[in-house]
């Protein structure tokens, strides 16, 4: 494992603003039962990259809080996140809150002013995204998987952009696949596939679509086994990674035969 | 009947499900209604009568099992703290259940708490790590006016991360002042929708009010609280019809107040002053048909537990829907650290009610994590309020 580990990850690695990640799964620390299940997915996962809800953690005591306690800075990228924003002025307030506190000034931003189905507010996302990005900020925005307000991000100087599968914590998978295929084919920075992701086999979709990244939260909060999940999760996104870099056929909807009729039209003889 | 050439309020729906339509509803509920209910995943109100009705109390493992597994999907394993802060026992209002009310309590003392005896209070809780806090008054506007509870609220900010207040109903613009100061969320239980009930219950006051009270809620969403609190008390009318409505409520404001959290919390009224017999009991296993036909139908709505309950059935609740718990509660102004000590000779300080779960906050987290659940001090961010 280790040896395969060796070839196939550090030769691609995933770049987000110049900086390199190993690990193609980002996670979420929201709904975990304890630190001890958030710790054992982070280090089973295999992530660099764990996002944090400002509104959930205690910046001023990172000792006594049951997330940020078990978040190694040295080890993996903390990235801080915007829930709970309803406005980009907000966001903004937030993602300083979290530099002046010692984090590194990346954000993801999230602006998702109904709170029952957490869905991204484009405007005020567009929005927040500028103003981040004048004030020295990293941008991986959480958005709607719209193809063209990506690529409106993209513009004004995103990290990333961040379609979502499906609703955050719905676990129904890639329910936006045809928007998701666009905004990869058109994007020129990394595309994180965000929220929705509910098993395994939807990371590996994903990833085998040819999205950068996947984010996954709350089907690895609920586990009963952290450890194993995380593992599992590791595994699906490394499968879809190869998979998509050793180039899968298409999907057929009949049999194609092997042998075509037509091939003795390129036998040398028959040529005249 | 509903004029949908003007925007319809929630009275308008409360007339369009009378008790006769729900009754009606409730006679036709069969098996396969029920097993209809829990098979679907966005449950009409006919699907929640259907859980309701005593015809689903065999199905109540069922419905455990599933409103478990929502709300694992929706929050995790994980139950947010908070503690109530009584600033004054004086009530203007006469509820004949509650013990605050103008005719009641006549032996014990009535206080509102000064400036710095807010800020003693506050200074315990935190301490023992609190940083969500619900602030309570009774029903009295013109002795504890909207300004005193907005300085409250100032100085409450000053020691915790989420303000909330429970006070009595008020206008949209005073809703705004509170909102301006930082609060949080608001919360005012209906304690029943059935018109005839609330009429009998509250003998005078401001409070006798229906409409004014029914409309309270989306007063202050409008003015952009973010968490709204509703519920009834178990207790007081048939709670088959009490809940449904309930339900309704709560769809309305998320519809009307899209922005807002809409919480929910499930009283029971259990103990009450001597003039008052409750008169439709709820016990547990009617309790726990309510919670979690609710978790079915409001599968994203935070609901609240208080120790009104006793530390057992709260242990025994927390997997079957709740998301948040208070913890180390007092229910008298003063109650952590002013008043606290009720062994001197002086009249004690009337509470609201007795509490029945008299774990210390330590104990309660204790007993949250015993369960695989991880508490939750805050989930609020103050920089969110636009006055700070």
């Amino acid at each position: 494992m280790e040896e395969i580990n060796n070839t196939y990850l550090f030769d691609d690695p995933l770049i987000i603003a110049g900086r390199k990640f190993k690990s193609r799964l980002l996670i979420g620390t929201g709904k975990f039962p304890s630190a001890e299940a958030l710790q054992k997915t982070i280090k089973a996962s295999g992530t660099e990259i764990v996002t944090v809800a400002l509104r959930r953690v205690d910046l001023k005591k990172p000792e006594n809080d049951s997330i940020l306690s078990v978040l190694n800075p040295k080890e993996i990228l903390i990235l801080p996140n915007t829930s709970g924003a309803r406005t980009a002025e907000e966001a903004l307030k937030l993602a300083r809150i979290a530099r002046s506190a010692g984090l590194e000034p990346w954000v993801k931003l999230e602006l998702t002013p109904e709170p029952r189905y957490l869905l991204p507010d484009p405007i005020e996302t567009l929005k927040a995204a500028e103003l981040l990005i004048k004030d020295g900020f990293t941008v991986l925005p959480y958005i709607q998987a719209d193809p063209i307000l990506a690529k409106k991000l993209e513009e004004l100087g995103t990290a990333t952009v961040m379609p979502l599968g499906s609703p955050i914590g719905s676990n129904k998978g890639l329910k936006t696949k045809e928007l998701i295929k666009i905004i990869i084919e058109q994007s020129n920075v990394p595309v994180v596939v965000d929220a929705g992701l509910g098993a395994p086999s939807h990371s590996a979709e994903a990833m085998e679509m040819g999205a950068d990244a996947v984010l996954v939260n709350t089907a690895l909060a609920d586990a009963q086994d952290h450890e194993k999940m995380a593992t599992a999760f590791r595994l699906a996104t490394e499968a879809g990674r190869l998979a998509f870099r050793a180039g899968l056929g298409p999907q057929r909807d009949t049999a194609e035969a092997s042998s075509p009729l037509t091939g003795f039209l390129f036998n040398s003889k028959n040529k005249s | 009947m509903i004029d949908y050439m003007k925007p319809y309020s929630f009275s308008d729906i409360l007339n369009k499900w009378s008790s006769d339509l729900i009754q009606e509803i409730y006679e036709g509920i069969n098996e396969d209604k029920i097993l209809h209910a829990l098979e679907n995943d966005s449950l009409s109100i006919e699907d929640l009568i259907a859980l309701l009705s005593p015809k689903a109390v065999p199905f109540l493992e069922k419905m455990a099992q599933k409103a478990n597994q929502l709300t694992r999907w929706h929050f995790g394993r994980t139950i947010s703290l908070y503690t109530p802060i009584y600033l004054s026992n004086l009530c203007a209002s006469d509820c004949v259940y509650c013990y605050f009310a103008s005719h009641s309590g006549i032996r014990e003392k009535r206080v509102t708490l000064t400036e710095e005896q807010i800020r003693e209070e506050c200074i315990e809780l935190s301490k023992k790590g609190i940083q969500t806090v619900l602030l309570l008054t009774g029903d009295a506007p013109n002795r504890v006016p909207v300004e005193y509870i907005e300085q409250a609220v100032r100085i409450a900010k000053e020691y915790f991360k989420s303000v909330n207040v429970e006070v009595y109903s008020m206008d949209e613009a005073h809703y705004a002042q509170l909102a301006h100061a930082g609060t949080e969320g608001v919360t005012l239980y209906m304690e029943t929708y059935d018109k005839d009930t609330y009429d009998k219950v509250h003998l005078s006051g401001k409070k006798k009010d229906y409409l004014y009270r029914l409309d309270a809620l989306e007063r202050a969403g409008r003015t952009g609280i973010r968490r709204l609190t509703c519920g009834v008390l178990l207790g007081l009318s048939d709670w088959r019809f009490d809940v449904v409505w309930l339900a309704l409520h709560a769809k309305y404001l998320e519809k009307t107040c899209w922005q807002s959290v809409i919480s929910l919390s499930f009283p029971r009224l259990k103990h009450t002053p001597p003039r008052f017999k409750v008169p439709h009991l709820v016990n547990l296993e009617k309790l726990v048909q309510i919670i979690t036909a609710m978790r079915l139908f409001l599968p994203y709505s935070p609901f609240n537990l208080s120790t009104r309950e006793s530390a057992e059935v709260r242990d025994h609740l927390i997997p079957l829907g709740i998301t948040s718990m208070s913890a180390g509660s007092s229910t008298r102004p003063g109650g952590y650290k002013v008043y606290q000590d009720t062994t001197t000779s002086q009249r004690p300080v009337l509470e609201q009610f007795e509490i029945d779960d008299h774990r210390t906050v330590e104990e309660v987290v204790s007993a949250i994590k015993a369960q695989g659940y991880d508490p939750v001090w805050v989930d609020f961010e103050p920089g969110f309020i636009k006055s700070l």
